[in-house]
């Protein structure tokens, strides 16, 4: 089966900031994200856990988008205009689709 | 009742006892959690039961010229305890400009649980308070996040550096969760008034402290985790901070509950607000304006140091400061 080559660009968020990164990838006309729970994890500050938290702060999500390389640039820059002073990650990686036309 | 006696009455409830089971479990490492949805909804729970119930009072009471004064005293006090705070934290520690005023706003702000575990430990003794502090309590959320975003600024390059503004900011913070839910119900209560509640009794009155003991055993495991991992996070004068700013802010409160004409339930809680520091709504907001300070310190001062010290020493201590002031 013929697949084809793109970006999938994944953004480790705090979630207060989620609805604005959000936002941005809508700007950036993105053809679709997926929003996933994170649950615990390790930074720079030590380790973190979502597990009782009745509030915002503390909490982290994972944002998976997937685009075609041509528009990798301007998605990143609106990425980067929300995440740049905030506690997370951002990863960019090559995939293979199987419908081109979808992203 | 002396202050001992309360304060030792207060030490044995079954909420500052499932809060200090929590805490030790978090910090002995035992694998007991409460799950984040469950957490979630034990405090949307508490958030209605408190508003719908403060509303209610005041369909009974109506609006008085009393009440609009305590409001607008909640206010400002919600305004001027971060600037203290902020100067203090900035004479007495080695906090950036941003990471103080980042505390100061916890600190301005209020701590809806430290207000309804103490409007428990009043209705323990049997003594009235005014319903529409709850509204007080909803209007003393946001001020200090406005104070602290001043007092940082010449800390910053620029405000909304995340792709939002200062307008944003306060839509984000102004239709909080916590504040629609305690609003909203608050209204509620106040539109159906007493029919309504007794619509509603059997599910936010009578289980209200069984759930409320509940959260707190969460409250316990997130702030014994938080001890665990953010101490290191905390000089000796920033934990000093922690159990002295409740106190400052408490005297604060007791002078302004002077011409208020509070009653003695009401004006301890009115301190209750001031003394208590936010864990919910300002790390949220903090973390959308500014970013650079560190949570680390933050929501481990106020969820590990300030809301235990208030919970089970503040409490009683800020009833009998009301008793001074109020008739």
């Amino acid at each position: 089966m013929q697949t084809h080559l793109k970006k999938r660009v994944e953004i480790v968020v705090e979630f207060p900031v989620l609805r604005r990164l959000l936002d941005r990838l809508d700007r950036a006309q993105v053809t679709g994200y997926t929003v996933v729970p994170a649950l615990a994890g390790r930074g720079h500050d030590g380790p973190w856990s979502s597990e009782g938290l009745a509030g915002d702060a503390g909490r982290m999500v994972m944002v998976v988008c997937i685009t075609d390389p041509t528009r990798l640039d301007p998605v990143l820059e609106e990425v980067y205009a929300v995440v740049s002073r905030q506690i997370g990650i951002v990863a960019v990686s090559d995939v293979q689709v199987i419908r081109a036309e979808h992203f | 009742m002396s202050l001992l006696e309360l304060a030792a009455q207060n030490l044995l409830s079954p909420m500052v006892l499932f809060f200090a089971l929590g805490l030790a479990a978090a910090l002995a490492r035992s694998d007991l959690t409460v799950p984040e949805a469950v957490a979630k909804t034990l405090a949307l729970y508490l958030m209605l039961s408190i508003g719908f119930k403060g509303g209610a009072e005041i369909a009974a009471s109506g609006v008085t010229a009393r009440m609009v004064g305590v409001v607008l005293m909640g206010i400002a006090l919600s305004f001027a305890i971060p600037v203290i705070g902020f100067l203090i934290l900035r004479a007495v520690s080695r906090l950036s400009r941003v990471d103080a005023a980042a505390v100061a706003a916890h600190y301005g702000s209020i701590s809806i649980v430290t207000f309804i575990a103490a409007t428990e430990v009043v209705r323990g003794q049997n003594i009235p308070f005014e319903g529409y502090l709850v509204a007080v309590a909803a209007v003393m959320e946001t001020p200090a996040i406005l104070s602290a975003l001043l007092l940082a600024r010449k800390g910053q390059e620029r405000s909304g550096g995340n792709g939002g503004s200062l307008g944003s900011l306060l839509h984000e913070v102004g239709l909080n969760g916590s504040v629609v839910m305690l609003v909203g119900s608050f209204l509620i209560g106040w539109a159906t008034g007493q029919k309504g509640l007794g619509m509603i009794a059997p599910f936010i009155v009578d289980p209200f402290r069984g759930v409320l003991c509940l959260f707190l055993l969460d409250m316990g495991l997130v702030a014994g985790r938080g001890m665990r991992e953010g101490a290191r996070h905390l000089s000796p004068p920033v934990l000093g901070f922690g159990i002295v700013m409740p106190l400052l802010s408490a005297a604060l409160a007791t002078l302004a509950a002077l011409p208020l004409g509070l009653s003695p339930g009401g004006a301890a809680l009115f301190i209750t607000l001031a003394a208590s520091a936010s864990y919910i709504a300002v790390p949220a907001a903090m973390r959308l304006a500014l970013p650079e300070a560190k949570p680390a310190i933050y929501l481990t001062l106020s969820l590990g140091v300030t809301f235990p010290f208030n919970l089970s020493l503040g409490i009683p201590l800020y009833m009998a400061l009301a008793g001074l002031v109020a008739g």
